[in-house]
C-alpha cells in the first residue's frame, strides 16, 4: 500500500456560533483579538498551508493554545473547518458525505490520544480489536491481527489486563497497538507522548521510529517539545496563535530560524543531534583526508566518531559513497555549541 | 391587628376569585369530557391493557401457586448469581423464611410480581427515553419539567385520571407504580450518557463509528453504573408505591398495610411494612452488588 501525502490548503476555522460569517472580514486581515473583542467568536486556524508527504512524519508543533489539537482535528474532520480544504489522495475530507467520511476514518486514518481514550471496560486485546470490529471484520482475524501488534509494541501477555491496571505508558503502548491494528495509511498522534514520564517517552519515539521505517506511514504528531519534534520530524511545521510561522526540515528551523519566537525556541536545543555533516562541511580541497563520513550522519555522532578514531581530519561521503566535503573538529564543535542568532542569520 | 378593610377598596381587599359557577363549569366540561373521550375509546384501553393484565396475572400465579421452597431456592440462585456474595445469599434466605414465618409469604408474592413488572416496565421505557434525552438537548428541556411533576405532584392525585382511564384493579394500580417509578430511571439513565468522557467518545468517532456502535460499545457500558443507580432507586420507588396504589385494587402487601391504617391494626400494620423493607433490602443489596460486580474493571490497581 503505497501511503499518500495530506495537503492542507488555506485552511481557516472560526469558533462560535456564527463563525462563518466572520471569515471574509478574518481573510480581510481582522486579527485574532479584534475578532474575540468585537464579536466573541475565537481564531482557531488561519491560513494554514502545510503539505504532509505521504510515508514520513511531519510534526506540528505549537504551545498550548497555537491550534495544533484543532490541526489534527480537521484531517478526519473531528472539527469541521470554516472554510479551506484538506486533500488525501485528491480528495477533499472536508466535502465528504457522512458515509464517505466514516469509511474514510474506518479504513484511512487511526488515532492516538493524549490521554490514551481507551474504552475502560474491554481489556487490552478488546481494545485493540475495536478499530476492525467497528469495520465489521471477523472476530477470529481481528483477534490474530490484533495479537500481533499488542506483541509489536511490547505487551506480550498482558491481553487479559484492563486498562487501568496499566501504567501510563504501557496504556499509551495500547492506544498505539489500536491504531496500528487498524492498519490505515494515515496515523494521527495527537500529543501521544505528552502525559508520559521523560525516559518513557524516548522509549516510545524509538518504538514509533521503528515501526515507521518498516510500516511508511504518513504520520501526523502533535507535540509541544521541540527535542521530540526534531527527533521524530521528517518535517515540521511550528504553529503560533493559529497560523504556521515556520515549516521546514528539523535543520531548517534550528539552522535558520524565521522569527525571534522560533529563535528563542531552538536556543535550548542539543544542535549537535540534529545538524547533519554535510551541512556544515566545506568543499572538498585536494584529495579526500582521513576517515569517510555517512553525509547525513548527525555531529554528535561525527565527533564521536572522530574522536574515537584519533582523528581530527574526515571527508564527507554521498550515499553511494563519493566524497562531497571536508569536516574537521573544529568545523563540528563550532557548529554544535554555537547558537547562531535570528539577527547574525539575516547579517550573514 | 389586622389592617382593616374599610380603607381599601373591596378588589384589593378579598382576592377576586373567579367564583363557584364558572369553576363548576369548569370542572364540569373537563372532568366530563375526559370521560367521554376514555369512554369512546374503551376498546382501545382494553387492547393496550390487556396484556399486562395477562403478564401479571401470569406472573402473580406462578410466584404464588409455586412451593414456597421452590420459590426460596430460585430467589436464593438469582441473589448470588447477581452478587456472588454467600452473606447476602444467607440473608436473603433467613428474612424471607421470617416473613413465611408470620404468614405473609403469598402476600409478599403477590408484591414481587407486581414490583417485578413495574421495575421491568420502567426500565424497558425508561432506557429509551433516557437515551434519547441525553441525546438531544432540547427533548431534555421538555422531558425535565414533566419529570419534575411526575415526582412532585402528590401520588394520589394521579390515582384519579389513572381510575378514570383504567378503572379498578391490578393494571391501573401496576400504571401509577410505573408513573412513580420510571423518573429516576430516565434521568439517571441521560446523566450517565451525558457524563461519558468526551476523549473516549471522541476516539470512538476517529474510528468511524456509527452512532449506533459508539451507544452499544461506548455510551451503555460506560454509563452502566449510573444506570444501575437508576434501576435501584425505580426498584425502591416502586415498592414505596405499591402501598399506594393498594387503594386501586393492588393486592399484597400494601393492601394489609391499608387495612391496617383503616382498622388501627398496629402490629398487622408494622409486620407488613417489615415484609416491604425486607423485600427492599434483598434487592437493594443485591442490585448493588451486581453493579459493583460490573466495574471490577475499574480498580485501579496501577497507579
Amino acid at each position: 500500500m503505497a501511503s499518500h501525502g495530506i495537503e492542507v490548503k488555506n485552511l481557516y476555522k472560526i469558533f462560535g456560533p456564527r463563525g462563518r460569517d466572520y471569515i471574509d472580514a478574518v481573510k480581510g486581515g481582522l486579527s485574532k483579538q479584534e475578532l474575540n473583542e468585537k464579536y466573541g467568536h475565537v481564531l482557531g486556524l488561519q491560513d494554514i498551508n502545510v503539505s504532509m508527504p505521504g510515508g514520513g512524519i511531519t510534526v506540528v508543533m505549537g504551545l498550548s493554545g497555537s491550534g495544533k489539537s484543532t490541526l489534527i482535528r480537521h484531517i478526519n474532520r473531528l472539527i469541521d473547518p470554516t472554510a479551506g480544504e484538506v486533500l488525501y489522495d485528491g480528495v477533499d475530507v472536508c466535502r465528504m458525505n457522512e458515509n464517505d467520511l466514516r469509511a474514510f476514518r474506518r479504513h484511512k486514518t487511526a488515532m492516538v490520544f493524549q490521554k490514551f481514550a481507551l474504552l475502560p471496560h474491554r481489556t487490552v486485546l478488546d481494545n485493540a480489536v475495536y478499530g476492525l470490529e467497528i469495520q465489521g471484520v471477523d472476530r477470529n482475524e481481528s483477534v490474530k491481527r490484533a495479537s500481533q501488534w499488542i506483541e509489536r509494541v511490547g505487551l506480550r501477555g498482558f491481553e487479559r489486563h484492563y486498562p487501568n491496571q496499566l501504567s501510563g505508558g504501557m496504556q499509551q503502548r495500547v492506544g498505539l497497538a489500536r491504531a496500528l491494528t487498524n492498519d490505515a495509511d494515515i496515523l494521527l498522534m495527537d500529543e501521544a507522548y505528552s502525559a508520559l514520564d521523560p525516559l518513557i517517552r524516548v522509549d516510545m519515539q524509538t518504538v514509533l521510529l521503528e515501526l515507521q521505517k518498516e510500516l511508511k506511514k504518513t504520520v501526523v504528531f502533535i507535540t509541544h517539545d521541540l527535542d521530540e519534534a526534531l527527533r521524530l520530524g521528517d518535517t515540521i511545521a511550528i504553529l503560533r496563535d493559529g497560523r504556521v510561522v515556520q515549516q521546514g526540515t528539523g535543520q531548517q528551523i534550528v539552522l535558520t530560524p524565521a522569527d525571534e519566537y522560533i529563535t528563542a525556541f531552538v536556543k535550548e536545543v542539543n544542535r549537535g543531534r540534529v545538524i547533519q555533516a554535510k551541512t556544515v562541511m566545506k568543499p572538498l580541497a585536494g584529495t579526500p583526508e582521513g576517515m569517510p563520513i555517512p553525509h547525513d550522519m548527525i555531529l554528535e555522532t561525527v565527533a564521536k566518531s572522530l574522536t574515537e578514531n584519533g582523528q581530527t581530519q574526515a571527508h564527507v561521503v554521498d550515499a553511494a559513497g563519493q566524497p562531497i566535503g571536508r569536516i574537521d573538529l573544529p568545523i563540528v564543535i563550532t557548529a554544535m555549541v554555537t547558537p547562531t542568532s535570528h539577527l547574525q542569520q539575516q547579517a550573514a | 391587628m389586622a389592617i382593616q378593610c374599610t380603607i381599601l377598596p373591596d378588589l384589593l381587599c378579598n382576592f377576586p376569585a373567579i367564583g363557584d359557577t364558572s369553576i363548576r363549569a369548569a370542572r364540569k366540561t373537563i372532568d366530563d369530557g375526559f370521560r367521554n373521550l376514555v369512554r369512546a375509546n374503551s376498546d382501545l384501553i382494553s387492547v393496550v391493557v390487556r396484556p399486562l393484565q395477562l403478564f401479571l396475572n401470569f406472573l402473580e400465579d406462578l410466584f404464588v401457586s409455586t412451593p414456597w421452597i421452590v420459590v426460596l431456592l430460585i430467589m436464593m440462585a438469582i441473589v448470588y448469581a447477581a452478587s456472588r456474595n454467600i452473606r447476602i445469599t444467607l440473608g436473603t434466605a433467613v428474612s424471607m423464611m421470617l416473613i413465611g414465618a408470620v404468614g405473609l409469604w403469598n402476600d409478599t408474592m403477590v408484591t414481587l410480581a407486581i414490583v417485578t413488572v413495574a421495575t421491568l416496565i420502567a426500565i424497558l421505557v425508561g432506557l429509551p427515553i433516557g437515551i434519547l434525552m441525553a441525546r438531544s438537548d432540547r427533548l431534555q428541556s421538555i422531558v425535565n419539567p414533566i419529570l419534575d411533576v411526575m415526582q412532585t405532584m402528590p401520588s394520589f392525585v394521579y390515582l384519579i385520571p389513572v381510575v378514570v382511564i383504567f378503572g379498578i384493579g391490578k393494571v391501573p394500580g401496576l400504571i401509577a407504580v410505573v408513573i412513580y417509578a420510571v423518573p429516576p430511571m430516565i434521568r439517571l439513565t441521560n446523566l450517565g450518557i451525558r457524563l461519558v468522557d468526551k476523549e473516549v467518545l471522541e476516539a470512538a468517532d476517529a474510528f468511524g463509528s456509527s452512532s449506533r456502535q459508539k451507544l452499544r460499545n461506548v455510551q451503555i457500558p460506560l454509563a452502566l453504573p449510573t444506570i444501575m443507580a437508576g434501576i435501584n432507586q425505580t426498584i425502591m420507588m416502586s415498592l414505596a408505591m405499591v402501598v399506594v396504589a393498594s387503594m386501586v385494587g393492588v393486592g399484597g402487601l400494601g393492601k394489609n398495610v391499608l387495612q391496617a391504617i383503616n382498622n388501627q391494626f398496629f402490629t398487622i400494620g408494622f409486620l407488613n411494612g417489615f415484609a416491604l423493607v425486607v423485600i427492599a433490602i434483598i434487592f437493594d443489596r443485591t442490585s448493588q452488588a451486581f453493579g459493583r460486580r460490573l466495574q471490577k474493571h475499574s480498580e485501579v490497581i496501577h497507579g
